[in-house]
């Protein structure tokens, strides 16, 4: 099986986020990049899909800028085959035009998996996988917290709203990984080294229109300060007090 | 004028409320631009939350009814929906940010050959353009668009919009679902044990983190959101504490969980690290209770307890049960 990972640079999750002077974008000053936290549990997927099948490939591709490259020998070294950056200056926000970036180049390439992020953690948009399997006219299950490989047919658990679905997917198929999917190996110093020979390839993304442009990035209004309404046990008659009077919450 | 086509979300037969609240922001947008509204639905056995859709405000509602379209599949629904999309002319696209909107929208949004701006939390219609407003890095900025393509799709997140309603009576238009091939279809739904109040529908969400020492003691954080009764309260739980195994990822709040937005919050033995407050910020009361006077949580929270939260908790839920009892 030959499967494709997606994944994206993204700030930190403990970047305090600064507004650049633009108003339309981050202040990139001090922020530490790394791999979406998603993504990992999707490169670990590919990973185990191909050591149970024992053939085929794993390659990783991003739609970004040239640093991104440092999270691609980092697949790479956790045990990618090969890695593949579609390469553009701009913040990549808009799910349908990374979508197409993808779509264009994933047709070029044999591949009857494509995994993914349940979302990048900058742009939050969730959308990138439904959107990247209907152009490909793939199967789709998004959100995946368990999958099973069985005679050429995934079964996929994700949750819903107070309960959980169990949904079957032919191949080829795009699934996103959820949180909790498995525990994500890290590299090693033998993965390190054996990167340094792997494949990388880097030519331009090719995106689609943007389906939207940006007005403004705003920080939300801070919360006004709150108070101590006492110490240990014998405060909570004063926290009932205010949760009932002031804030009506009760 | 414009037209808006609204997907509803129908489960087990029942329309899920935060269709309604779509409907909602499909009409502020068609009065803006003096187009229809007309809500589809895709299923089976749909005729009771089709009555309830006729009576949303929407002026019309197609039913896409039919044993083949008994369980959920978003290649085949997303294809049948897209047609009824170009049928009725729709410029914008709506439905709600729920499990299924996320998986349907962006399906729907590339067989028209538009983008989708999701989890969105208000709408506009400004100088011929449609306009949304979204949180981005999981709250810590907002970031607002202008949609560049038409139509223009957008997922709404629950708890936004009132749900809409109406005296008049939406016509009504009755399809059969098609038959076809699924790549993707859902064969089982499992009730999540114990009908838990899912987290982001939450009235109370009472969250634990590190503070609470052992796994065994979030029976405290469990006796707490029980005491406001039967589902009003659900569970929440710190990204550290998930990582450690002690909660399910599915109670984690913040940056790599869930986005809660409840009326009101406790962040019991949470330090409220950046992540978390990402999670949980627009609460509109936030109650916080640690043994350190200097966390970062009595910062974001309305109403602050100093002190141990195996002493504070015993004596919280009394207080709260008592206040419920009394109601």
């Amino acid at each position: 099986m030959d499967i494709v990972v997606c994944i994206k640079r993204v700030p930190a999750t403990d970047t305090a986020i600064k507004i650049a002077a633009d108003g339309k974008s981050i202040d990139p000053t001090g922020v530490q990049f790394e791999l979406n936290a998603y993504d990992e549990f999707a490169l670990e997927q590919a990973l185990r899909i191909k050591e149970q099948l024992g053939a085929g490939s794993v390659t990783i591709v991003t739609v970004g800028p040239k640093d991104a490259k440092k999270q691609l020998d980092d697949g790479l070294a956790r045990g990618a085959d090969k890695a593949v950056l579609l390469s553009t200056t701009e913040w990549v926000y808009d799910g349908a035009s990374t979508a197409a970036a993808l779509a264009a180049w994933l047709k070029t390439v044999p591949c009857n998996l494509v995994l993914c992020g349940r979302q990048a953690v900058d742009s939050d948009n969730n959308q990138l996988p439904a959107n990247l399997a209907a152009r490909l006219g793939f199967g789709c299950v998004t959100e995946v917290s368990k999958l099973v490989l069985e005679n050429g047919v995934f079964t996929a658990e994700r949750d819903i709203e107070g309960a959980r679905e169990v949904v079957t997917c032919k191949t080829p198929a795009v699934i996103s990984c959820q949180k909790g999917l498995n525990e994500p190996r890290y590299a090693n110093l033998k993965g390190i080294m054996a990167a340094k020979k792997k494949p990388f390839v880097e030519q331009p993304a090719q995106l689609g229109s943007k389906a939207m442009e940006i007005v403004s990035l705003t920080l939300p209004a801070a919360r006004a300060a709150g108070k101590i309404v006492g110490t240990g046990a014998d405060a909570v008659p004063a926290l009932i007090a205010a949760l009932r009077n002031e804030a009506k919450a009760l | 004028m414009s037209n808006i086509v609204v997907i509803a979300e129908v489960r087990g037969g029942a329309l899920k409320r935060p269709s309604l609240e779509a409907v909602t922001a499909a009409l502020q947008l068609a009065g803006a631009t003096g187009g229809k509204v007309t809500v589809v639905a895709c299923g089976a056995g749909l005729d009771a939350a089709c009555a309830e859709l006729q009576k949303s405000g929407a002026h019309k509602v197609v039913a896409i009814d039919g044993a083949t379209f008994a369980n959920y599949s978003g290649d085949a629904w997303a294809k049948a929906i897209a047609e009824q999309c170009t049928a009725h002319a729709a410029s914008a696209v709506l439905m709600a940010h729920t499990a299924m909107g996320k998986d349907l929208l962006p399906r729907v949004s590339a067989l028209l050959d538009a983008g989708v701006i999701t989890d969105v939390v208000a709408v506009g219609f400004e100088g011929g353009a449609f306009t949304a407003k979204k949180p981005v890095f999981a709250g810590k900025a907002t970031m607002a668009v202008k949609a560049t393509t038409n139509p223009f799709c957008a997922s709404l997140r629950p708890n936004n919009f009132a749900p809409g309603c109406s005296a008049t009576t939406a016509e009504l238009q009755k399809l059969p679902a098609p038959a076809g091939d699924l790549l993707s279809v859902v064969k089982e739904i499992v009730a999540a044990a114990g009908g838990k109040t899912p987290l982001q529908e939450a009235k109370v969400v009472v969250a634990g983190g590190r503070g609470m020492k052992e796994p065994q003691h979030f029976k405290l954080i469990e006796d707490l959101a029980a005491a406001f009764g039967p589902g009003v309260a659900a569970v929440g739980a710190s990204r550290a504490v998930v990582d450690a195994g002690w909660r399910p990822h599915s109670e984690q709040v913040g940056q790599t969980g869930k986005v809660v937005s409840p009326p009101l919050y406790f962040a019991i033995g949470i330090s409220g690290a950046i992540q978390h407050l990402a999670g949980m910020r627009t609460a509109r009361t936030i109650v916080a209770i640690n043994k350190d006077a200097d966390a970062p949580i009595f910062k974001v929270a309305d109403y602050g307890i100093v002190g141990d939260a195996f002493e504070v908790l015993p004596a919280l839920t009394k207080a709260i049960a008592d206040v419920v009892k009394s109601k």
